[in-house]
């Protein structure tokens, strides 16, 4: 069961149309969720991983944005991509939920809370507004929101941030969906105040079975959450591995480098930190090539010449890196 | 200006050489409600804080939003007005100076600031954004402040022909090493660095740090560095001060604070924080606050923290505790430690 596949995305393409051309926010990803999971998604502004979470959700506004053909992302089974617009609004919220960074502008401020999480749980479940009253609070009280019948009549912006964070995870989850998208649910929180939500991430996981696929640029909050991890850059997936193999032991130059570069709590003052020289290159004119080549510290002649594939050796790890390809002409 | 460094720093306070004494620093922000907008209550965004810089080290100063760190460090240059207490530089009362006087101690304490989009203004080339400071301080002017705006971006990992181009024409790291020349511009002996990183990228963040540390050596130069961070801030610091609701909870040498941390505060934030490496991440035990951080308008009496304490006694809610040395100047409110 727990090894089944949930969401599948394959040569997921999602371009963006602008005045100055076209942007490859994400450039043939490929990565599967399995039921129950918890997969991290890692990298930098600009990387891709939002684009891919919006992709998913059918979210990316066309103009400018498209997905382009031969893209397939499956739910259970199901293509995503060809679903009508109607079939999709189902999805959202009863199989798929979404939480964002900004728990302030996702918010509606001139509905109380209780309002937003009724119409999420009136229109998909066709509850009554008493029914759905009464769901609502339960789900206030599920995510540890101290007195909840009160809590439930008041507006978003009497509520801190915390709390905050914590109504857009119980509206997320008030029709039990299969999978919950966190897309830096954490980021705009303090840290002791992020523990809380991490703590209640993992304990709702447990007790609903729900499958997260969790987007960050923290790689500690990765460490603690994720069992399995992709890491982006520059609108490609570069390396995926469980949690502890690509920790313990990065084949990618860019995962070794943003490893190495964060200071680390249990480290001492005054160790110079690793740096990735340069900054991730402008999607409208990409390097040729690997696209981490102008930073990589090893790249050799093939890395600027041709693009390495992402290539799964015999241990299930995946990496897309000249230095590991067995066979340097690029077929595995 | 007369004396030299070396006879200020002598007379300085308890005759320790400290660059920077802040006693008892209180700013507290008035609340104004009512038709007639009467004053209604006070925000106490720092309340009675004392601590000392030493020359050449840096000191961090962590705590979550809304702690006060950043007042504290505008409220040090006065960048803002005190409410009450004092701040001494090189042993002079800064909030005593007049304009002329304060103008002249403005060169030797500058600021970083948090956000590299906001704080470079658009319509000014990088040239005269850094060379502004020179020419309101009649440091350089004409060809020699042009020289010294290229040596400055070459001293902070940029080059001198970007001196023409507009702060939009840069990426976040870019534009942050541009506020950090414009600080170095002058020469300065103190810089207060506002959550210089938190806005960039990892792999961005981690150059900008170094360039920080390569500058401090280069120029002697003692930072007051301001984050939320708390393994950034161990990575830059000498000693580190933590705040909680306007106040200090402890300070200490910063291994000894990470390793020993004594107030519950302090041991709770640390225990909060992710460790980026699933091995020792899944088997810490991590102590979780409930609730969130009361109001600075209306603060727990006695101790602040008390409301979210798991070792809160009676005692807490009558008297705050007074800051204590528990041994090799490490500082700590708490009345667990009292002796």
């Amino acid at each position: 069961m727990s090894e089944e596949v949930l969401v599948n995305v394959e040569n997921l393409r999602t371009f963006f149309y602008t005045e100055d051309g076209e942007v490859p926010a994400v450039d043939g990803v490929s990565f599967h969720i399995n039921r129950g999971e918890t997969l991290g998604v890692v990298g930098e502004s600009g990387c891709g991983k939002s684009v891919t979470s919006l992709s998913i959700m059918r979210l990316i506004p066309d103009p400018p944005g498209k997905i382009l053909k031969g893209s397939s992302i499956t739910f259970e089974g199901e293509e995503l991509l060809t679903k009508s617009d109607s079939d999709m609004r189902k999805i959202r919220g009863n199989d798929i939920s979404m939480i964002f960074q900004e728990p302030m502008t996702s918010l509606n401020p001139v509905y109380t809370v209780g309002d937003q999480i009724m119409e999420a749980i009136e229109l998909h479940q066709g509850l009554s507004e008493k029914e759905a009253r009464k769901q609502a609070i339960e789900m206030l009280n599920l995510v540890g929101i101290p007195s909840p019948e009160q809590r439930i009549d008041e507006y978003p912006h009497q509520l801190s941030g915390g709390m905050r964070q914590r109504i857009m995870i119980a509206m997320a989850l008030s029709c039990n969906p299969r999978m919950l998208i966190a897309d830096e649910p954490t980021t705009a929180l303090d840290v002791t105040i992020q523990a809380q939500i991490l703590e209640l991430m993992k304990r709702l996981k447990d007790e609903l079975g729900m499958a997260i696929m969790l987007i960050t640029h923290d790689l500690g909050v990765i460490a603690e959450m994720a069992e399995r991890v992709v890491v982006m850059y520059a609108g490609k997936i570069v390396e995926e591995g469980t949690v502890f193999d690509v920790f313990a032991d990065p084949m990618h130059p860019y995962t070794e480098g943003l490893i190495n570069s964060i200071p680390r709590l249990d480290g001492a003052k005054g160790e110079r930190l690793h740096v990735i020289e340069g900054v991730v290159p402008n999607p409208l004119a990409m390097p040729q090539g690997c696209y981490f080549n102008p930073r990589c510290p090893y790249a050799m002649d093939v890395c600027l010449e041709e693009q390495p594939d992402l290539i799964e050796d015999e241990g299930g790890r995946k990496v897309a890196c000249w230095l590991h390809s067995k066979d340097r002409s690029g077929v595995a | 200006m007369a004396q030299p460094a070396e006879a200020i720093k002598k007379q300085s306070y308890d005759g320790v050489d400290d660059l920077v004494v802040v006693k008892n620093l209180k700013k507290y922000f008035p609340i104004t409600g009512g038709v007639f907008s009467r004053i209604v209550g006070f925000v106490k965004a720092v309340d009675d804080v004392s601590f000392t810089i030493k020359p050449g080290e840096t000191l961090g100063m962590v705590g979550e939003s809304g702690c006060g760190k950043t007042t504290t460090g505008r409220v040090l240059l006065r960048l803002l007005e005190a409410t009450e207490g004092s701040v001494e530089f090189e042993g002079k009362d800064i909030f005593s100076l007049d304009r002329e006087d304060m103008r002249r101690v403005r060169r030797d304490m500058q600021i970083v600031f948090q956000d590299p989009y906001a704080s470079l203004n658009p319509r000014m080339t990088v040239g005269d954004i850094i060379g502004e400071p020179l020419e309101i301080h009649r440091v350089a002017k004409g060809k020699e402040k042009d020289d010294r705006v290229r040596g400055l971006l070459e001293t902070v990992g940029l080059r001198g022909m970007h001196a023409r181009r507009y702060p939009h024409e840069f990426s976040g790291g870019q534009r942050q090493r541009i506020g950090v020349a414009r600080a170095l511009a002058l020469n300065p002996k103190l810089i207060v660095c506002d959550e210089p990183v938190s806005a960039l990228d990892v792999s961005i963040q981690s150059q900008v740090l170094n360039l920080l540390e390569d500058l401090q050596q280069e120029f002697d130069l003692t930072y007051l560095f301001i984050a939320h961070d708390l393994s950034v801030v161990r990575h830059i610091s000498d000693r580190v001060a933590v705040m909680y609701l306007g106040q200090l909870v402890e300070l200490a040498e910063q291994d000894e604070l990470y390793e020993n941390p004594a107030h519950p505060y302090t041991q709770a934030l640390l225990s909060a924080i992710p460790i980026a490496d699933p091995e020792i991440q899944r088997t810490r035990k991590r102590i979780v606050l409930e609730g969130d951080v009361p109001s600075p308008s209306n603060p727990p009496s006695g101790c602040h923290f008390r409301t979210r304490c798991q070792h809160a006694m009676p005692k807490c809610a009558e008297e705050k505790p007074p800051w204590q040395d528990i041994g090799d100047e490490h500082y700590v409110a708490c009345w667990l430690h009292e002796e």
